[in-house]
């Protein structure tokens, strides 16, 4: 599937679905009676209120907005003032996978909760550092296979569709003739069919 | 954990991203079951809490509005998967045509194999409908530069008739020069490899 050509998640994709699973840590400013199950550390069937939770994103958004919240949601620990100091040193030295599979979604959720505006500004400091690194990355493949694996989600689909142009453009620029190729999904099937046939 | 199979259901459409994993009917209906039993237990609460103005009665609002926002992400989650399934469908109707192969068929649901053939025929529809007689959309995808072409055969096709009425076998790494025109299709399928 191929990315959308706008960056903005809408109500079906997969990714802002995946990026809203992410828990933040809570606490509840209500008693919520009957769901106690939703603290698996008790068995009690109420929730106290002053109870200390991780709630995924999509819950913590919709019960901590209305007029009377329910929880107050915090930030998660890799947006708090420690973490923003690292990136605020140098974004391009830090291993982006390991804060986050979706750092920049997940900020752009919580900076919310941050009355200050320090999160939305290092999402931006980090992504325009780190956005020269990953085209830098793109025409030089080969160096290193690691340094992907240091990519949050989103960079790593910026990489590979900066990648598959710069695949395109080169062959573009050395062969004149487009040559015919049978449809991508069909190549795959078909690499699919090879390995079940191998198995057998 | 509300919306945790729901989750489960969406993970499993990313982890294939090129193609499609097998219909997961049975997820499908233990979301529906876990999205009617939060609906009924709302109910519930919300009828007792209408039934008791006094103020002595614990406030159940807090746990309705929880149920209602898992109750939204689980409608989420499964609306996302099968908008998703048919995107995916749409572009295979494009790259297979408009017969897929058997162990791609065999993922798909009943009401999935009818969509696409529904789309396959309004798609046939429209294209028959452009022009005097018609535009295959499906070929000259990228510019021709010449009327003919060289290709070598993949697989075992059988006989193929070309428009002026010759047959030619299409034998396991035979090498044909074909009119352009008349094998894309072929190419495109993966029988046939275009020789440059």
């Amino acid at each position: 599937m191929p990315l959308q050509s706008a960056y903005y998640p809408d109500y079906y994709s997969i990714d802002d679905i995946l990026a809203t699973q992410e828990r933040i840590p809570c606490k509840f400013l209500q008693d919520v009676p009957k769901l106690g199950k939703l603290n698996p550390a008790t068995e009690e069937t109420d929730l106290k209120s002053g109870t200390n939770l991780e709630l995924p994103i999509w819950l913590a958004l919709d019960i901590s907005t209305s007029r009377q919240p329910i929880i107050s949601p915090d930030l998660p620990k890799v947006y708090k003032e420690a973490y923003r100091e690292i990136l605020k040193a140098d974004p391009c030295a830090v291993d982006l996978h390991k804060f986050g599979l979706h750092f920049y979604e997940l900020g752009s959720y919580v900076k919310k909760f941050d009355p200050r505006g320090d999160v939305a500004d290092i999402l931006i400091h980090t992504f325009t550092l780190r956005f020269r690194q990953i085209m830098d990355l793109t025409d030089n493949i080969i160096s290193d296979p690691t340094v992907v694996q240091k990519l949050d989600m989103l960079e790593r689909n910026i990489f590979k569709s900066a990648h598959d142009s710069k695949v395109k453009l080169i062959s573009w620029l050395m062969v004149s003739e487009v040559p015919l190729e049978a449809a991508s999904m069909v190549i795959n099937h078909k690499k699919r069919k090879r390995v079940d046939e191998d198995i057998i | 954990m509300f919306g945790e199979k729901a989750y489960i259901l969406i993970k499993e459409l990313d982890r294939s991203r090129d193609s499609l994993p097998p219909y997961n009917t049975e997820l499908i209906g233990e979301i529906g079951n876990e999205i009617k039993q939060l609906i009924a237990q709302n109910q519930e609460d919300a009828q007792v809490t209408e039934d008791s103005h006094a103020a002595e009665s614990v406030s159940y609002i807090p746990t309705v509005k929880i149920r209602h926002a898992a109750i939204k992400r689980n409608v989420r989650c499964i609306l996302a998967y099968h908008y998703n399934r048919i995107k995916c469908l749409k572009t295979m109707r494009w790259q297979f045509g408009s017969i897929l192969p058997p162990d791609v068929k065999a993922n798909l649901s009943a009401s999935e194999i009818e969509w696409f053939s529904q789309y396959s025929n309004s798609l046939v529809h429209y294209m028959r409908s452009i022009g005097e007689d018609g535009i295959n959309l499906a070929v000259d995808l990228k510019p021709p530069k010449s009327l003919y072409i060289e290709v070598r055969c993949l697989v075992d096709y059988g006989q193929f008739e070309l428009n002026d009425g010759s047959v030619l076998l299409l034998k396991r790494n035979s090498r044909h020069y074909l009119p352009r025109n008349e094998c894309e299709e072929l190419i495109r399928r993966g029988v046939l490899e275009h020789v440059v």
